[in-house]
């Protein structure tokens, strides 16, 4: 990929519409296989095809609902990775509808050219910290080191509510 | 004036609004000088927290200047400085007078729905959803406040705005939570979460004289921060959290344990996170327990969980044979602030601690919608957000 990045919101509507597309070609596949086999040369894979399509809602949902998509887009990758390896199996000369295959991996080569573009520029930029760790190790808020403040406060007294019930308390010790 | 106000999930605007007025002789007007956003702001943020309304104005960590009092006010006269504490209490009904003012009962202007979703009602809150009254919040140029005779802080001139705001909350909160705790000299305190309320509860354990505090997270610059208060640290993304404390307490698990992080436990860092977080898409759970779990694994038998962490409805999974077996004791709740806030106002006053060394951002209000998601996504080394209007 080139470091030219897909601009954040753009990337982010992006991931949502690439979750409602993960929906409808889900959705598709569970529920008319045989057309989505015949139209992509895969007869006889039915059930298969069946499959991809609870895959794709899952990856669906999880884009939709998810407050970071990345991990879902991952998901959509693989499952590209999968659909390529399918449809490529699809392009032996034995298959009458291997013209269909061919169509179909180019369409999917298509989109997930498109989904890694989108996880990519979802990637986070490297953390910018408003100063260097260092400093966040200098703030305490105590007048002196840690363990020179240690029971400082003291001289507090839990009240008689927040105290542990004195069956819990250690056998013999402020008990006795 | 301006104001921040919610539009939705993840829709905060600086919006123009009509001043607030009096409306009870009771009530204070005060004109804000400094505000925060809360770590529990984010769960409204998120659209995790049910009762928010379009156009509810923000923020319960507030403190300024009185502006105006009602004829019944006495004790506060125009020009005092004072923080607000986040639980409206009325000062006199039984659970006042026992000094557990984040369950007042007469605060709650929506007491009738809270009764119907809790049981029995809570104090109101300001800026926290209708459940607990629907009142507008201090991320705003002013403030009502409904039992102001009872509902503030006198602070004195001369002490910067950024050190002492945060007895509005997240102070008292980590100090209660650390208190929830009865910590004695040999305890080892375990606090997950080193966002605002854990770093405070880090400082006040230490305070309280705890032999060995341990923080858990995983952002490099809040576990730096920890360790300046003086916390071995865990960084879940790197070490096994049950493993480690297990190493660092002879196995024994420690005595007390406390949760910083509330109903938005990391989502995709463990196997039962990532439960939750389907659980919580197909609206099957509300909220993702993976910090009480692992607090409930962990501690050891006897032990007290201690929770500050704020939670929203409803935990699945949750092992409570275990809890009961090993006879834990849990301790939880909304901060009752003003039971602490005059002995945490003496120790800053004496030098014990500066509360504002967590603040990392100090913006004007008209930022704050994009102050929202830096805070959120912990983006920024952003740890604390002040807002000046």
């Amino acid at each position: 990929m080139s470091g030219r990045r897909i601009a954040p919101r753009q990337a982010q509507a992006l991931a949502q519409g690439l979750g409602w597309f993960s929906i409808g070609l889900g959705l598709a596949e569970l529920l008319a296989p045989h057309r989505v086999a015949r139209a992509t040369g895969l007869q006889g894979h039915e059930r298969l095809v069946a499959s991809y399509g609870v895959r794709e809602i899952a990856t669906g949902i999880g884009l939709l609902t998810s407050r970071d998509p990345a991990p879902w887009l991952w998901g959509r990758v693989g499952g590209d990775a999968l659909d390529l390896g399918t449809l490529a199996a699809g392009l032996r000369p034995a298959n009458r509808g291997r013209e269909r295959s061919g169509v179909a991996l180019l369409a999917v080569l298509g989109v997930a050219a498109l989904d890694l573009a989108c996880v990519l520029s979802l990637r986070p930029s490297r953390p910018r910290l408003p100063m260097p760790l260092a400093e966040y190790r200098r703030r305490s808020g105590l007048p002196r080191p840690p363990g020179a403040m240690r029971g400082a406060a003291s001289d507090f007294v839990v009240p008689e509510d927040y105290r542990t019930p004195e069956p819990l308390r250690p056998w013999g010790g402020k008990a006795a | 004036m301006r104001a921040l106000r919610w539009h939705g999930k993840q829709d905060i605007r600086c919006d123009n609004v009509p001043d607030p007025k009096i409306e009870h002789p009771r009530d204070a007007i005060i004109k804000v000088t400094s505000c925060a956003i809360c770590g529990s702001d984010l769960h409204l943020y998120d659209g995790f927290m049910p009762g928010m309304e379009n156009g509810d104005i923000m923020g319960h960590e507030t403190m300024g200047i009185v502006e105006e009092v009602g004829s019944e006010v006495s004790n506060l006269k125009k020009g005092d400085r004072v923080v607000i504490p986040f639980t409206i209490f009325c000062g006199e009904c039984d659970q006042c007078r026992r000094g557990n003012f984040s369950v007042c009962e007469r605060s709650n202007r929506n007491k009738s729905l809270a009764d119907k979703v809790f049981g029995h009602t809570t104090a109101g809150l300001f800026g926290y959803t209708h459940l607990t009254g629907g009142y507008p919040g201090g991320q705003a140029e002013y403030l009502r406040v409904p039992f102001a005779d009872r509902t503030h802080i006198k602070v004195p001139l001369g002490i910067p705005d950024e050190t002492l705001l945060f007895l509005s909350d997240i102070f008292p909160t980590g100090w209660q939570a650390a208190v929830q705790c009865d910590i004695q000299p040999d305890d080892t305190v375990a606090i997950w979460g080193c966002g605002p309320v854990g770093q405070f509860a880090i400082r006040s354990a230490l305070l309280l004289g705890a032999k060995h505090v341990i923080a858990i997270d995983r952002v490099p610059e809040r576990l730096a921060m920890a360790e300046a208060g003086g916390a071995t640290v865990i960084d879940f993304s790197k070490e096994s959290v049950v493993e480690r404390l297990n190493e660092l307490t002879r196995g024994k698990g420690p005595e007390k344990c406390i949760d910083c992080v509330g109903l938005e436990a990391h989502a995709t860092a463990t196997i039962d996170s990532m439960y939750d977080r389907a659980k919580q898409a197909v609206m099957l759970e509300t909220d993702r327990p993976h910090v009480l779990r692992e607090m409930m694994y962990v501690c050891r038998p006897a032990g007290t969980l201690s929770i500050p962490g704020v939670y929203g409805g409803l935990l699945d999974k949750v092992p409570f044979g275990m809890a009961m077996n090993k006879g834990l004791t849990f301790r939880m709740g909304q901060t009752h602030v003003n039971r602490w806030s005059d002995d945490l106002l003496r120790r800053i006053e004496q030098g014990q601690i500066d509360p504002s060394f967590v603040i990392t951002h100090k913006v004007g209000l008209e930022e704050g919608p994009g102050m929202y998601k830096t805070f959120r996504d912990k983006l920024d080394g952003c740890i604390k957000v002040v807002l000046t209007p």
